[in-house]
């Protein structure tokens, strides 16, 4: 008996080592054709380092500086286990954040599901995604667009929250007088954002 | 409950189901069963309890997934008016590895439970109690499957 199963697993070791990519790549495709694809994520390439990408059916959810990993693990907690990494789905979202980091984009086609966000949170954000390219606000201006003058702290909380940065540009957010503020993915990175947009100098 | 993303299972599982699917299924029926079964899975996914030993449970939608191609495999088949002493190795489509274990060819010849529990016991190292799991039979019936194939496959050596 011993003599079969030592064969067996000898010849196991000659088994393909590795699922055929083309395999992996229309697993995505018929789940998402299914219905089943409930999130896809990717991780891109960007001058301020690696983006973690994720998508719905509604369109981009997140977007994080965190590893790809890590919004894996959150979007599986707070909006489905069915969550899978499928570059070829978040096609557009790379190509548009690709033109904007080359100067080339100055808004967001992609839609954004907003599904992440409730209350005073969104509020603050959606009139954040109004502010154009090259142009500021403050965070007492959102706060009171939002509908709580007051909540100017708050309403740094909720940009710090923002679930999609650069596409809601939570960074075009300063402080009354000028000062840069926080971001959520440091001050380095909104300050190069600014400069790219030539809101501050080179 | 707190169910990991389903990636991570493609992550740990994809390889070792797929080459289960290449030993048991064959080569050519592998690629279907493969994204059968994981579809069937993420259907099931959001159901399942994060206690549950998700290993068995993707090996167990595997097994039988090997059992519907087989079964589907044998409706397709034409009847022929000479059945050959030895059945011929099925035809290989283009750029399919022929140079393909003999044994592999026997292990498909064993009852598809025979397989399944044959691979996942002597390959794997899969421990009794979830070997049963996976099988959807008791320890004892798991047992005895396993004991069955590989005495069946070395009957086929000695013959």
């Amino acid at each position: 008996m011993n003599e079969i199963e030592e064969m067996l697993r000898r010849d196991a070791s000659r088994l393909p080592a590795e699922v055929p990519v083309a395999l992996h790549e229309s697993l995505a495709e018929r789940a998402a054709k299914e219905g089943l694809l409930d999130v896809a994520y990717a991780e891109l390439d960007s001058p301020i380092g690696p983006l973690a990408v994720a998508g719905t059916t509604r369109g981009l959810v997140r977007l994080s500086y965190a590893p790809a990993e890590e919004i894996a693990e959150e979007l599986a907690v707070k909006l489905s286990p069915r969550v899978i990494r499928s570059p070829a789905k978040l096609d557009d979202v790379r190509r548009e954040l690709d033109e904007y980091f080359e100067g080339k984009r100055t808004e967001f086609d992609v839609p954004v599901d907003w599904s992440l966000s409730r209350g005073f949170f969104r509020r603050v954000l959606e009139r954040t995604a109004r502010i154009r390219y090259g142009q500021v606000g403050t965070y007492a201006q959102v706060a009171k667009e939002a509908g709580s003058p007051r909540a100017v702290r708050a309403a740094g909380n909720a940009l710090n929250a923002n679930p999609v940065p650069i596409v809601v540009p939570c960074h075009r957010i300063l402080r009354t007088g000028g000062d840069l503020g926080g971001y959520g993915g440091g001050v380095d990175r909104k300050e190069f954002l600014l400069k790219l947009e030539g809101v501050i100098g080179v | 409950m707190k169910l990991p993303p389903f990636q991570s299972l493609l992550d740990a599982h994809s390889g070792e189901i797929y080459r289960f699917l290449v030993a048991t299924a064959g080569p050519v029926e592998a690629d279907d069963c493969f994204q059968e079964t994981w579809i069937s899975a993420m259907r099931a996914y959001p159901r399942v309890r994060s206690s549950q030993n998700l290993r068995a449970w993707l090996f167990r939608i595997a097994k039988n997934k090997a059992i519907d191609a087989h079964r589907a495999r044998g409706r397709r088949a034409v009847p022929v008016a000479d059945v050959p002493e030895t059945a011929a190795a099925p035809a290989a489509p283009g750029g399919f590895d022929i140079d393909e274990p003999e044994l592999w060819a026997a292990v498909r010849e064993l009852p598809p439970k025979q397989r399944a529990a044959v691979y996942c016991r002597s390959v794997l190292g899969i421990p009794y109690d979830e070997l049963a799991e996976l099988l959807e039979c008791s320890r004892d019936a798991a047992r005895r499957s396993v004991h069955e194939g590989l005495k069946r496959l070395r009957e086929e050596r000695t013959q």
